[in-house]
């Protein structure tokens, strides 16, 4: 007969048997999700190029945003498979979406509506004055007023800093030449021109320049990034050039 | 279990319980009034004021975080120093490490709330502390598992008590999920990004934030209550074999249910699933903990007449139940498509972390508190009182967040007879108003008794400081 008594007298027996039976459901259900492929979807054009692609430099700074005010804690990123939400929010999310997202921010709780195709649906003045006073824009919202992000100049002098610590976590994000011409045939040339580490700040202050996302051209503010970040969100797959079917099987 | 003579302070190290203590008490307060503040904000969002610092994205992670590590980490600390000391019959291995964990720990909760409100945050949820304070953790957490393990070491007794089993498991647990959940490159001092990204991501963060729930808020809980519920009631643990066997499979099956938070999200089919199975298999381990602490009560339920200590505790016995029968439901993937990201998960967590983490830790400290001072507890009446206020603000607040919860996710599915949806999610966001409105009310009445309890503790405390020590020893059991 088994007798627990001796683990209950050696320490050492106990500490070892509690360390193993607590490790065992990490390793099976983590570890293989970084060495099985179909964990993420290779999201392809037809010519190629992949869709989903990291985030060009403003727009990274506005999703440092976005984490700084919490967002996250009242809006998903994550659109589940039902009919519900196709209609609501349009085509379940993939993996492949947020391959570059550090931290991921699928969220817990949506106290405000999902935002992971978010992208394209309301003009930049909207965001802006919605995130300035979101009442103004919906009356029933329990959204807090944003206004500090008009007025704040976005910080661009760390920007090539966090580009290179997302690089080492695998983001691609390039700063030799070879990385460089591997993102032109991975992304296409625009693409990768944005990608480049050593042209961040040029790059963030020319596409806040153009955009024109916060309505004043003549600086950078975090609305800037911030409405630049939730204008691509969900925006980079394009459906219309896919295989639905070809989902199926990673789900 | 020890009986040896109340208030040897060469024999045991208090001083440490003692602050661990106090601490626990502070936090508790602070922590639900953050809570309170926050939830009020939900329901009149002009409470944000425009400023920054206490919006609610930035609140949420300093009341999540006084809570869980400073109220229930202090309380963590007092009882498994106490119990250990106890059980083992012998002094903490070092008083200076001991003391190092506590200004370390209280070190770590301010900073991590300073920290929020400046926004300084990783993102990730219940760790959103930033890499440099998620280093101090780790050394505190090396100290108080080389303080803990090392006390054990030098027991008098050959057997290691139960409740130690546990606070052993949530040691050991607490090091493994720390240190992969939060593994980062920084950037700055301030700023770091995450190592893992998106589905991987996902999966690390859930299996650490679900095991903060199964192993800090729950294995660690329970080892507060193997120690405190017989000593209350004067009657040992019902049963040892239920308790070997609650104990190892609760702490391996709680490891594989994390991905039930990420049911019909982008993640393998198969991971969600396992996580499903082990949630509903988890119900019996639960369960074992709860009938092992509620039949010990057997033979001593007269006391429930006049012991509102006791009270406290058989109530968070019995929420302890409901909510994880209330979790292996919600993991059900059928179910989990209405319940997820709707209040219900609030609810949830607040029936466990109400009902059951402070109803226990309440309990536990009342019985802790006058053998720490060597007296009585200034007011029973007070006591009582707070049972009642705790027990009325559990209960509408989670009756407000199960109605929010279901309306939301019926809502968000509701179709006309055209199949379009019915609500836009503005309207589903106006309906949530009287039961914001009904919650916060909830925890204000919950709070209003944490206040009472830090009064009488505090007059407690005061009272023992005025009569010499021993004098008031004979009522100590």
């Amino acid at each position: 007969m088994f007798d627990h008594g001796k683990i209950e007298r050696n320490l050492g027996l106990m500490l070892v048997l509690t360390m193993f039976t607590i490790s065992i459901g990490g390793l099976v259900e983590i570890v293989p999700l970084f060495f099985i492929k179909g964990t993420v979807e290779d999201v392809k054009t037809p010519e190629g190029i992949g869709m989903v692609r990291p985030y060009s430099p403003l727009e990274q700074r506005g999703r440092d945003i976005y984490i700084r005010e919490g967002c996250y804690l009242c809006h998903s990123q994550m659109i589940r498979p039902f009919r519900d939400e196709a209609l609501r929010y349009g085509h379940y999310s993939l993996a492949a979406e947020s391959q570059y997202d550090h931290p991921f921010q699928w969220g817990s709780k949506r106290t405000g509506p999902d935002l992971a195709r978010v992208g394209k649906k309301y003009s930049n003045e909207w965001q802006v004055q919605h995130l300035i006073a979101p009442r103004s824009m919906v009356p029933e919202s329990v959204m807090p007023n944003y206004p500090w992000l008009l007025t704040t100049p976005l910080d661009t002098s760390d920007v090539a800093d966090r580009m290179a610590a997302l690089r080492m976590t695998g983001v691609p994000y390039s700063i030799s030449k070879a990385e460089y011409d591997n993102n032109v045939k991975e992304f296409g040339a625009d693409v990768a021109k944005q990608l480049h580490i050593p042209d961040a700040k040029k790059d963030l202050i020319e596409q806040a320049q153009s955009g024109n996302y916060d309505g004043d051209a003549s600086n950078v503010t975090e609305m800037d990034a911030l409405v630049a970040y939730l204008q691509v969100l969900g925006t980079m797959v394009d459906f219309g050039k896919l295989d639905n079917d070809s989902f199926v099987k990673f789900r | 279990m020890a009986s040896v003579a109340i208030g040897s302070g060469e024999q045991y190290n208090y001083d440490v319980v003692r602050k661990f203590t106090i601490m626990a008490l502070i936090w508790g307060a602070v922590g639900m009034l953050v809570g309170v503040f926050i939830a009020s904000e939900l329901a009149w969002p002009f409470l944000n004021f425009d400023i920054p610092y206490i919006t609610f994205g930035r609140l949420r992670p300093v009341h999540t975080g006084a809570v869980i590590f400073g109220f229930g980490g202090s309380a963590l600390f007092a009882t498994s120093y106490y119990v250990v000391q106890r059980t083992c019959q012998t002094r903490l291995l070092s008083d200076g490490m001991a003391s190092f964990t506590f200004w370390g720990w209280q070190a770590i909760i301010v900073l991590a709330a300073l920290g929020d409100v400046m926004g300084y945050t990783q993102g990730r949820e219940y760790a959103e502390m930033e890499w440099p304070i998620d280093l101090l953790i780790a050394v505190v957490w090396v100290a108080y598992a080389i303080v803990y393990i090392g006390t054990v070491m030098k027991r008098k007794e050959p057997h290691i008590y139960v409740a130690n089993w546990f606070y052993l498991g949530f040691i050991l647990a607490t090091a493994l999920l720390h240190i992969f959940n939060n593994l980062a490159i920084p950037v700055s001092l301030t700023q770091s990004y995450p190592l893992f990204a998106g589905a991987q991501d996902a999966m690390t963060q859930w299996w650490y934030g679900h095991n903060a729930v199964g192993f800090f808020l729950t294995a660690a809980f329970l080892g507060m209550m193997y120690y405190f519920v017989p000593k209350q009631a004067g009657r040992p643990i019902y049963s040892y074999r239920l308790s070997i066997v609650h104990f190892w499979a609760l702490i391996f099956m709680y490891m594989w249910a994390g991905s039930h938070h990420l049911h019909w999200t982008a993640i393998p089919d198969w991971t969600s699933t396992l996580a499903a199975t082990f949630s509903i298999m988890l119900l019996m381990p639960s369960w074992g903990g709860m009938i092992n602490g509620i039949m010990t009560m057997s033979g001593a339920w007269d006391k429930l007449r006049t012991d509102p200590i006791l009270r406290f505790m058989i109530v968070a016995l019995s929420f302890y139940g409901m909510s994880t029968f209330e979790g292996p439901m919600m993991s059900l993937k059928d179910v989990n498509a209405l319940s997820h990201y709707t209040d219900w998960t609030i609810g949830h967590v607040h029936s466990g972390a109400l009902g059951w983490v402070a109803m226990i830790t309440f309990g536990s400290l009342y019985h802790l508190l006058p053998k720490l001072w060597d007296t009585k507890m200034y007011s029973v009446k007070l006591i009582n009182a707070h049972f009642w206020l705790a027990t009325i603000g559990t209960l509408l607040y989670i009756t407000a967040m199960w109605i929010s919860g279901i309306m939301q996710g019926l809502m968000w599915r509701a179709y006309d007879d055209f199949g379009n949806l019915q609500y836009s999610f503005a309207e589903s966001v106006a309906a949530m108003h009287p039961y914001y409105a009904m919650r916060a009310l909830g925890g204000l009445v919950f709070l209003a008794g944490m206040v009472l309890m830090l009064f009488n503790c505090y007059m407690t405390i005061r009272q023992a400081k005025r009569v010499p020590a021993g004098g008031l020893a004979a009522s100590a059991a």
